[in-house]
């Protein structure tokens, strides 16, 4: 339970207890943030709003509320889309390509060879078009269960077990 | 439970990406500190998804990016609320301003228009109580033009007498119903406890017959009186008397005279 020492620390306002948790989580975060805006400024500057959030808000966390991860994950996700509902926003981002995290990941140049990466864009070549959309929707975009099903038209039980594939797809091959 | 059938359920993976209702949520995380091989798998799950997210960042900015935020922030937190303008809040107070004047001045105008339609009322009973009259009065005045009218009438003009020379009065005559109509109009009104009083008189010998005094003449409006005359009256004479009148004419009082034409 070393994580939960950590998160304690952190509401304790612990700054090096942040930093390790941010170290853990910031390029996760970034990703999500940036699959969202498409903006790579947009993004940084959003992703230092969320760190910046959850340390304010921090004794608004509880375990027993879910994952740190999750948590975090939760505020970078609402503050992204809150962004590309302003006006300023979309204003300057008239046509927002609407790739998937898979073109992006695709697209990236792989300037680390690590296994990581390779392992990922082996899995996202792979990857079966639902798969692509399942994860895209719960994990990116935060669609609920049931708002995933009406979006992709499959029953909401076909989506949870759908999404336990892909996943474990993804596990086979990062981990 | 079957640990196994719960992970293939994919609840997890639902509780990682943060789909779950919070009695899920607080279920889950009970859960995990009894099984250690759900812990395992929340981990794995988490894991991969970390992977995968940040394989979609193209570059994240280290943590000094923010460390100064932190410290300027911990001091003095300020939440930024934009200073939004409460505009329903605005619109409904000045909808609520205007209602009420509206209404004040609704009330103005209908106690304005109680106080007219009560004017109106009044005049117009006014107006019909005058009508009525000028009926009444039509009515009368016909009654008298067919009496005048009347071949059986006989028309005799009493001329002012001595220092009354200014005076005249008309008797008309009808011998059939013997009633006489007099047209007093050329008479002054009669002065405080005096009372004008109508005489049928023969000639030879002269001799007076009241015909009775006229005691409203003062508020009669058309000055015209109908007056029973049995007598074979040769001329009618007006005088001035005390009030109750006299038993013969005060000679000196005598305002107007004049004598029937022709017998008929």
């Amino acid at each position: 339970m070393e994580l939960e020492v950590l998160v304690k620390q952190f509401q304790d306002k612990n700054h090096a207890a942040f930093e390790t948790l941010y170290g853990m989580y910031s390029k996760s975060i970034h990703g999500v943030v940036y699959n969202i805006v498409k903006d790579t400024a947009i993004a940084d500057e959003l992703m230092q709003d969320v760190f910046i959030k959850a340390w304010h808000k921090a004794d608004t966390y509880s375990s027993k509320k879910g994952r740190f991860f999750t948590w975090i994950l939760n505020i970078a996700r609402n503050a992204a889309i809150d962004k590309t509902r302003s006006k300023a926003f979309k204003q300057s981002k008239q046509n927002l390509n609407t790739d998937y995290f898979v073109d992006i990941i695709a697209s990236h140049d792989n300037l680390d060879n690590s296994t990581d990466a390779i392992g990922i864009k082996n899995f996202v070549t792979q990857l079966g078009e639902k798969c692509k959309a399942v994860i895209e929707l719960l994990y990116f975009k935060g669609f609920t269960q049931k708002e995933a099903s009406e979006e992709l038209q499959m029953p909401i039980g076909t989506i949870k077990t759908r999404n336990r594939n892909c996943i474990q797809q993804l596990r086979d091959m990062v981990l | 439970m079957d640990i196994n059938t719960y992970i293939e359920s994919g609840i997890l993976e639902l509780y990682v990406a943060g789909k779950l209702s919070e009695t899920e949520n607080e279920e889950i995380y009970q859960l995990l500190k009894q099984h250690p091989a759900l812990l395992q798998e929340v981990l794995d799950i988490e894991a991969a998804v970390l992977k995968l997210t940040a394989a979609v960042s193209p570059r994240a900015n280290g943590f000094e990016s923010i460390k100064a935020r932190l410290d300027a922030d911990d001091t003095k937190v300020i939440d930024l609320q934009p200073k939004t303008t409460n505009w329903i809040s605005y619109t409904g107070w000045a909808a609520s301003i205007a209602l009420a004047a509206g209404l004040f001045w609704t009330l103005n105008q209908n106690t304005d228009l109680e106080q007219q339609l009560q004017t109106a009322d009044i005049e117009n009973q006014y107006l019909e109580t005058q009508i009525e009259d000028a009926r009444t009065d039509l009515a009368a005045t016909k009654n008298l033009l067919n009496v005048i009218r009347d071949k059986d009438i006989i028309a005799v003009p009493l001329g002012g007498q001595g220092n009354f020379a200014s005076s005249f009065a008309k008797v008309y005559w009808n011998k059939a119903d013997n009633t006489i109509y007099l047209d007093a109009e050329g008479l002054p009104n009669a002065p405080e406890g005096k009372v004008w009083q109508v005489w049928s008189l023969t000639l030879n010998p002269l001799t007076p017959t009241s015909l009775g005094t006229i005691d409203d003449f003062n508020t009669d409006d058309n000055k015209i009186f109908t007056i029973a005359n049995a007598n074979e009256s040769q001329a009618f004479g007006i005088t001035l008397e005390p009030e109750g009148g006299s038993a013969g004419p005060t000679m000196e009082q005598l305002y107007t005279l004049g004598v029937v034409a022709s017998a008929p």
